[in-house]
């Protein structure tokens, strides 16, 4: 309603109509806020971004069966009993991790893609240099200041944080579940994202308690700016709002506290539900960077790592179940990254150290399920030298998700991730 | 000085008034467990940064430092030294094209010029407010910048109101003298300062037009107050103006005289709470001494030493004053005060050497003002280092930080009107007052942008946080958990709680990794920084993620507290 009243009197001129945020629009072609705006999408498309950090081991999580001898040879402490790895339809070569039967799940019902392999040239064995690497979409012989979503937004929504929140984009262009907004979403000046600091803020301020007078005046005074900060977000409101729509989330989630990437999750999906126009959501999970004793030494399908690829799993398929439920699974697409993969032999703790290619996950209703690439080539007698060699650039997966997904023009590309890349066939054509 | 403006202020005023503190509020109140006992805790870097923040604008790390190495008596002994007068003071940092000063030029001195004019005047005030920005920012390991700052509040006047620069800054001087003198010895001499004769309308008050303006003020606000057990009368408002008739200023030699032929030369008759004095009227040049007796009544009741030791508190304490406090803490301050003849000393030595003053229950109950934000920012990060010698500079940024402080509410040397800020003052919220929804986004972006592209002074520099500086003088920067607290422990003084320092860890200094073992992936990138300083990649990474922690840290309600 307040859109239309907006339109009807900021923009008087009937020049082309056109459709933006489903309304039907008489647009001022002077404009040129509105006239970038046009460009963006309209389609209420999503993206949801999930870091893992720390570089998870890809060969333990989706496991080559093509080579599986080299593959129990390169790491016979923790490789995975071939009975145990999970099946993936049509896909004999190739399995996943045992603890990862919800994903196994999405991919046999066409709802998840593995792209193998994902790397760039000279990769970095450095955790803060690979994370910064990934983020920023830079070379690896390069220093970028801006973060590769950061570029997207802000050649979406120009000017932005002037004149915004507006009518036309009056949510907040990112959503980071985090203290700080992640440097992927750094815009040339400012970051295009606001943070939500930790879901037990959030949902304190989800539930609008009348403020009281807290035990210790000192405590007092920190609510009472705490309160004050939430109030004064120019997305509060808007946040809150969208969020209170949202009654009944899918019973899916771990609600015990026990799995952070599934509280993360059911934020995100609450406020998707509750008609965020928000583009892009970046949620994280740590725990990735296993040096040592990475499986259980009696049942290597169990452990340390089984233990994470299980909540990814579980927090995901919830997720998924959850879209469905509130009915907006055809407007979502997430994706999975970590800085690296691990090296192919394992080492004598139980663990592995810092490699390079992994895969990396896509999912989503309008996700097309399939693998991308081959499997790794693992040699015979596999030496600590011996990396997994990569197949995809990992910006072509983000140029696959702004083209095919965000509908960003191939031509933009360029100017979001410095050169073209090949889609790769990700997302269902409709 | 235009007197209708003067009314609309006090009517205003009249508004506040009514809401004013009269009794012990509702605010939150602490059972009292501490008295004026001298404090025997520990004198450990919690406890000196929270009586530098306290006593000063911040907690430098070099002042905590060196404060650390003594104990608190000498600590106290250091802050109430008598400071030095400024060896600086304002300049002409505004000719140019547009504007000429005939008298002063550029980058001297115009304190002594007699030259003015509209145009310049508003130019050398704001250059007046830089400069005491700048002896704030720059100040000595002593009490006497905050002690001015409370003085000013108290005995408020306004630059814009006063309107000379040259009366505004001999006003400051007077602020500065007294700082840490005579309480009694400062109303005297600010009943017959230019700046206050203006403001009040002293210069205009005579026996045929008696003007009751300071008459009422320096009661109401200066001296007894309005406090519970103040009872001064409408009569005595009207007794003091003609006491205080006969004053005069002659604006063209910056000076002020009495004039017996415009004095009350008749007797004054006071009400029962100044014990029915009567000020005996005095002809001739001998009017002048009225004033003497005047003060000598106000200062005989109880509640003067009362009031301003009940101030005193809140301004360095905690705003609440419940009946335990009024008994264990004001009232025996106010005895000092009156033993000691209205030296101000013994009283801040008495109060910052107690238990009471380091009673745990006040940690972070008071809500920095604008001034403890942007100042005490500036220096907690050594922000304000600029090549000696450039004044201009300087001066740029030193209006800077006085905008900043402006804009956050508190534009230092305009008090919103006569009663100082409401936020020292206005029940129940007090200092909670700092703090609204326009406020607190602008002390969030100072920070972030003071970490970012920070401020381009007059000659080109950057003024901006360099936290690779800050975290180098920190002991253990290269430990991610010891950088976290050591940082935590310079800027708060309040604490948080173990799982968010390990949650601001791993999102902000580790990339998100987790675990004991992930501490060496900050440790190396700090080597490497200390090794390799030319090798930009590392360094941009841990700057970043400096600027990111420190972001983060300057951003929490903890910064906005002491």
């Amino acid at each position: 309603m307040k859109r239309r009243t907006f339109f009807k009197y900021a923009l008087p001129s009937v020049v082309m109509p056109a459709l933006l945020g489903g309304f039907k629009i008489n647009a001022f072609a002077g404009n040129p806020l509105l006239q970038n705006l046009l460009h963006a999408d309209t389609n209420g498309r999503v993206l949801v971004v999930i870091q893992l950090a720390g570089g998870n081991d890809g060969l333990n999580t989706v496991i080559p069966i093509e080579f599986y001898g080299a593959y129990k040879n390169a790491r016979s402490n923790i490789a995975i009993a071939l009975e145990k790895i999970l099946s993936l339809n049509g896909c004999n070569a190739t399995g996943l991790n045992p603890a990862m039967a919800p994903l196994q799940q999405l991919f046999n019902q066409d709802r998840l893609a593995i792209v193998q392999a994902v790397s760039y040239p000279q990769p970095s064995f450095s955790h803060f240099r690979a994370t910064d690497i990934w983020l920023t979409g830079e070379e690896s012989n390069q220093v970028l200041n801006t973060g590769w979503m950061g570029r997207y937004l802000n050649r979406q929504y120009p000017d932005f944080p002037d004149h915004y929140p507006n009518s036309i984009m009056p949510d907040p262009l990112a959503i980071q579940i985090g203290s700080v907004v992640s440097t992927g979403l750094q815009g040339p000046a400012f970051p295009m994202g606001m943070a939500i600091s930790n879901p037990d803020s959030f949902y304190n301020m989800l539930n609008e308690k009348p403020r009281q007078l807290s035990a210790s005046p000192a405590q007092d005074q920190l609510d009472y700016i705490r309160q004050v900060a939430e109030k004064t977000d120019a997305y509060g409101d808007v946040i809150k709002a969208a969020a209170k729509k949202i009654t009944r989330q899918s019973t899916k989630y771990d609600d015990n506290k026990k799995n952070p990437l599934s509280d993360q999750l059911k934020i995100v999906s609450r406020l998707i539900a509750g008609g965020l126009q928000t583009k892009i959501y970046m949620v994280s999970m740590g725990g990735f960077d296993n040096h040592a004793k990475q499986t259980d030494a009696a049942d290597t399908s169990k452990g340390t790592h089984a233990n994470q690829l299980q909540k990814l799993s579980e927090a995901i398929a919830a997720f998924m179940d959850d879209l469905a439920l509130q009915q907006v699974a055809d407007r979502v697409v997430g994706m999975t990254f970590s800085e690296f993969g691990r090296r192919i032999k394992s080492n004598a703790s139980g663990g592995t150290d810092h490699g390079i290619a992994a895969p990396v996950f896509v999912f989503g209703q309008p996700v097309r399920s399939g693998i991308i690439g081959s499997n790794p080539t693992i040699p015979e007698n596999a030496t600590v030298n011996d990396n997994i060699t990569m197949q995809h650039d990992f910006r072509a997966v983000y140029a696959t998700l702004l083209e095919d997904w965000l509908a960003v023009k191939p031509s933009n590309i360029p100017d979001i991730l410095q050169k073209d890349f090949a889609s790769l066939p990700l997302i269902k054509k409709v | 000085m235009k007197v209708s403006y003067s009314m609309e202020r006090k009517d205003f005023f009249k508004i506040l008034l009514s809401k004013q503190d009269t009794k012990p509020g509702a605010s939150p109140t602490t059972a009292l467990t501490s008295t004026l006992k001298r404090y025997k805790g520990k004198w450990d870097e919690q406890a000196v940064v929270y009586f530098l923040k306290h006593t000063m604008f911040g907690a430098k790390p070099a002042d905590v430092a060196f404060f650390k190495k003594k104990n608190l008596k000498n600590t106290v002994a250091v802050m109430l030294k008598d400071a030095a007068m400024p060896t600086t003071s304002p300049i002409n940092n505004y000719a140019s094209d547009k504007i000429e000063d005939e008298q002063v030029q550029l980058g001297s001195t115009w304190v002594n010029a007699t030259n003015v004019n509209g145009k310049i005047n508003y130019r050398r005030r704001n250059s007046y407010k830089q400069w005491w920005m700048g002896l704030m920012i720059n100040q000595d390991r002593s009490i006497t910048e905050k002690m001015v700052l409370f003085w000013h509040n108290h005995f408020a006047t306004e630059t814009n109101i006063a309107e000379n620069p040259v009366y505004c800054y001999r006003y400051n001087l007077l602020l500065r003298q007294h700082a840490l003198g005579n309480f009694k010895a400062l109303a005297k001499a600010m009943t017959t300062d230019l700046c206050m004769l203006r403001y009040l309308n002293g210069y205009a008050n005579t026996k045929k037009a008696p003007d009751e303006n300071y008459g009422r003020e320096l009661q109401e606000l200066f001296t007894v107050g309005k406090g519970p057990g103040s009872h001064y009368t409408e009569a005595d408002v009207k007794a003091a103006a003609r006491v205080l008739t006969g004053y005069k200023i002659d604006n063209k030699i910056f000076t002020y005289s009495f004039e017996p032929n415009r004095h009350d030369e008749s007797d004054k008759q006071f009400s029962a709470f100044y014990g029915n004095t009567i000020i005996k009227g005095r002809a001739g040049e001998d009017g002048a001494y009225e004033l003497d007796d005047l003060i000598e009544m106000i200062f005989a009741t109880d509640e003067t030493a009362r009031f301003i030791c009940r101030k005193l508190y809140r301004f360095f304490v905690f705003y609440t004053i419940d009946d335990a406090t009024e008994q264990e803490i004001i009232i025996p301050l106010s005895k000092i005060l009156r033993k000691k003849n209205f030296e101000i000393k013994p009283v801040l030595q008495a109060l910052l050497n107690s238990q009471h003053f380091f009673d745990m229950a006040f940690r972070g109950t008071t809500i920095k003002s604008p001034a403890d934000f942007c100042v005490g920012l500036m220096r907690e990060f050594n922000v304000a280092l600029l090549p000696p010698g450039d004044m201009f500079a300087e001066y740029s940024m030193w209006e800077f930080v006085h905008n900043q402080a402006s804009a956050m509410q508190q534009n230092i040397g305009d008090p919103p009107n006569v009663a100082g800020w409401p936020a020292y003052y206005q029940q129940p919220q007090y200092c909670k007052l700092w703090i609204n929804s326009d406020t607190l986004p602008r002390r969030n972006q100072l920070t972030d942008r003071l970490l970012s592209y920070g401020f381009t002074a007059k000659n080109g520099s950057k003024i901006n946080i360099d936290p690779i500086a800050y975290a180098m003088a920190l002991p253990h920067p290269e430990d991610p958990d010891a950088l976290i607290s050591d940082s935590i422990q310079m800027l708060y003084t309040v604490p948080i709680a173990d799982a968010e320092k390990s949650h601001i860890k791993s999102n902000i200094l580790l990339s998100n990794l987790q675990g004991e073992a992930a501490n060496h992936y900050w440790t190396n990138a700090w080597h490497t920084l200390i090794e390799k300083p030319d090798d930009a990649v590392n360094k941009k990474e841990v700057l970043n993620k400096l600027k990111n922690l420190y972001k983060y840290l300057l951003n929490r309600p903890e910064y906005q507290v002491y």
